[in-house]
């Protein structure tokens, strides 16, 4: 009995005191606390522009706020036409293709699949006024639409079809008294709804952020931090840091989480070191899409379906597009878990003049670079947007359709449903040749999920990727992931090393039990001797 | 037949901490390997890590206690008998022949058991104390910054900890079975426990502990 207590008092109470201490080891966390105690001061604007002299009048035309501004704000309007936000295109050196001038200027994809012959539509959302097609003057500062971004009434908004032309009759004089630092809604006007609606293409951004709970995202949520988008997308002469590598390339200008918290944010080491391999979102993201549907699946191919000769739509029971003569068939998710991959920074687009391989069945919109091997690429959580698009079969090129036109008869898929018209159309604006014979290719995008942060206490635990099977990073290779990792053929020998041992021991102490038995029958008196034998 | 004191009260201490230690360990390791789940991963992982530095601090002590007692001497390996005591435990015990070899306080280990510890103890469990510590600190903070020396590789380190398991835990198994085969069947788990055992008449004993004392005092 002696024993026994020495035993626990010596061994097993200092485990278990150890462990406890060390399990209840919640510092608090400095860092954090002073990043909470800098971002609760609130911004103070320097100026009213209410009070400007400039500024009492009425406004014929946009332009003309436009003019307005810069006469003020002299170096501002040099500064925006370098920007992306701009020129929807970036000098960026892709491994491969050498130095490349991409963007959404001329960069294809597996939603609406591009601007070209639909700058009229797509081009609401550029910061500027007119880009109705390939004529418009990025050089001419007073093409800028300084309100989408510095509007603080909310009363300011964009004319569908109108190339980013306000829609008629704002009163522009109350309007640009009240400008000020883009807020939330002033990037959500945009970013909030790509693809054509709300949260259809990111599915980490959407109008459940302007008003967002803590569970839904601790850093904008009133509860949480009330960020701003450009408290992390800091922005210095109207350059700002982030990168979508839908349409980015390099390893320039992002903003990261780190920017904020450093390298070393949690208290727990074990944690900062996952940092080396695993990007922060992806613990810290475990779910997108938290509040409404984002679109995970595109099928053009089905699109032109007419019933009775008209254009239809099909819903289901919570009011998702599900088809749509116009587009296509559609998939939709709500708290989707990402999916992982390897990145670095840096990304590939496929290109509308790349030639699609004659054994491909698959594009890749865009492919995020990095393997784990690569010391500056992390796991990262992605959406992967998959979908289906017309090809030249004969050129073997994606084509770029022409979806959208003011009047029928033009050659719009949206309007006349011809895909052979909407193709040619397309091309032809494009520039490129068109055979006439076309097919629908699956293609592939995948999205970086940076936004909507959970809760710490939300965050992966470590059962959610140390683990067997079904671990959120099984498809990650080249790594060591403990629990998930396997060592196939070790663990074969030591499961038939223990098993022999075992056999043997089970054998040799048959043995020696039947020898027993042998000598007891001969001297029965043998069993008082060796009872315990 | 005599009682003989045979394990002093620090060498059982040892024997049974290390006894618990191993099997728990091999508990919480076998988790963190993603065998089965029991404690879940996070607390596989620091129950698992804290016993491994008692461990440590224990075999610390125990190789201090081996040289200042000279107790180091048991596993010094010899053939003499070698073969006799594997013919022993292949054949012999089956015919109810004696143990090959005389268990006595200064010899308390017969060949196999020499061989066998004595591969424990230069061989198996250093490597998995260094395989084991190569895993802890393959990334280690200094400076603010997280350090990857990469001077190994995680999966090897890894494989070699998950393959000495596996033979620590088939020793285990031998051993606990093997210890049947004293006097009786529970005579060396009692020596174990009580620190006494019977043994054969070993009638040099005391003045063979006197002659070791002067002369480990003499050195």
């Amino acid at each position: 009995m002696k024993n026994i207590a020495t035993f626990i008092l010596s061994v097993i109470f200092p485990i278990v005191i150890i462990t406890i201490v060390l399990r209840d080891a919640s510092k608090d966390n400095i860092l954090l606390e002073a990043l909470k105690e800098e971002h609760s001061i609130p911004h103070v604007p320097s100026v009213d522009h209410s009070k400007h002299a400039d500024l009492q009048r009425d406004f014929d035309n946009p332009h003309e706020v436009t003019a307005t501004c810069i006469s003020c704000h002299t170096e501002r309007g040099d500064e925006v036409l370098s920007n992306a936000h701009w020129n929807w295109e970036r000098e960026a050196y892709i491994e491969g293709r050498g130095v490349t001038y991409l963007g959404k200027k001329n960069l294809i994809n597996n939603f609406c699949t591009g601007i070209l012959s639909n700058e009229a539509t797509c081009n609401r959302c550029h910061i500027g006024y007119g880009w109705f097609d390939d004529r418009f003057d990025h050089g001419n500062p007073y093409n800028i639409d300084c309100l989408i971004c510095h509007d603080n009434s909310g009363l300011y908004d964009k004319a569908r079809g109108g190339a980013g032309y306000p829609v008629p009759g704002l009163d522009l004089q109350t309007i640009v008294q009240q400008v000020g630092r883009p807020e939330k809604d002033n990037c959500g006007y945009c970013h909030f709804y790509g693809g054509g609606g709300n949260n259809v293409k990111h599915g980490d951004l959407e109008s459940a952020l302007l008003h967002a709970s803590w569970d839904v995202d601790v850093h904008m949520s009133a509860e949480g931090a009330s960020l701003e988008c450009i408290d992390c997308h800091q922005t210095t002469n109207h350059q700002m840091l982030g990168r979508y590598y839908g349409v980015s390339s390099d390893n320039t200008m992002r903003a990261t989480c780190e920017d904020c918290h450093t390298a070393l944010p949690h208290v727990e080491k074990t944690l900062n070191e996952h940092a080396v391999k695993v990007a922060c979102q992806t613990c810290h993201i475990p779910v997108y899409a938290k509040v409404n549907p984002t679109k995970m699946h595109w099928d053009w191919s089905t699109a032109t379906d007419r019933l009775d000769g008209e254009p239809y739509e099909v819903l289901d029971t919570l009011g998702n597009l599900l088809y749509t003569s116009i587009k296509g068939e559609f998939h939709w998710r709500q708290n989707a878990a990402p999916d992982y991959l390897w990145f670095n920074g840096t990304a590939d687009h496929h290109l509308i003049s790349d030639i699609i391989g004659e054994n491909d069945t698959m594009i890749y919109i865009n492919t995020l670079f990095g393997d784990a091997t690569d010391p500056n690429a992390r796991i990262y959580p992605v959406k992967i947007h998959t979908g289906r698009q017309p090809y030249d079969t004969e050129h073997r090129t994606i084509i770029q359709a022409k979806l959208w036109d003011a009047d029928p008869g033009m050659g719009a898929l949206w309007v006349d449903l011809d895909w052979d018209e909407a193709l040619a159309a397309g091309m032809e604006y494009v520039g490129m040749p068109f055979s006439g014979n076309y097919d629908f290719i699956d293609s592939r995008m995948f999205l970086r999920i940076n936004h909507m942060v959970s809760p710490a206490d939300q965050a992966l635990q470590c059962e959610d990727c140390h683990t067997r099977s079904g671990g959120r990073l099984e498809g990650i290779e080249g790594v060591y992931i403990p629990a998930q990792t396997t060592h196939a053929a070790i663990d074969h020998f030591g499961i038939l090393l223990l098993l022999f041992s075992f056999a043997g021991v089970v054998i040799h102490a048959s043995l020696r039990y039947l020898a027993w038995r042998k000598r007891v029958k001969k001297t029965p008196d043998l069993i008082q001797k060796t009872m315990n034998r | 037949m005599k009682k003989v004191y045979l394990y002093t009260r620090y060498e059982r201490f040892w024997h049974w901490t290390q006894a618990f230690l191993i099997l728990f360990l091999a508990l919480t390791g076998f988790e963190i390997h993603g065998s089965y789940r029991l404690f879940g991963f996070e607390n596989a992982v620091l129950l698992h890590n804290n016993a491994a530095w008692i461990l440590i601090v224990l075999i610390i002590f125990t190789i201090f206690w081996h040289f200042t007692t000279g107790e180091w001497r048991q596993y010094v390996p010899t053939s003499k008998n070698l073969k006799a005591q594997v013919a022993y435990y292949v054949t012999g015990i089956f015919r109810n022949t004696p143990h090959p070899t005389k268990k006595t306080s200064l010899s308390k280990l017969n060949p196999m058991q020499r061989l066998v510890y004595l591969g424990l103890k230069i061989i198996f469990i250093p490597v998995m104390v260094l395989s084991g510590l190569a895993y802890m600190f393959y990334r280690v903070q200094i400076d603010g910054a997280i350090q990857s020396p990469g001077l190994y590789d995680l999966y090897l380190v890894s494989a070699i900890h998950t393959l000495g398991a596996y033979i620590l835990l088939a020793f285990v198994i031998v051993h606990i079975y093997l210890i049947t085969t004293g006097h009786t069947l529970t005579s060396n788990l009692r020596a174990m426990v009580t620190g006494w055992e019977e043994l054969e008449e070993e009638p040099l004993q005391e003045a063979e502990r006197e002659v070791r004392r002067q002369d480990i005092k003499s050195k």
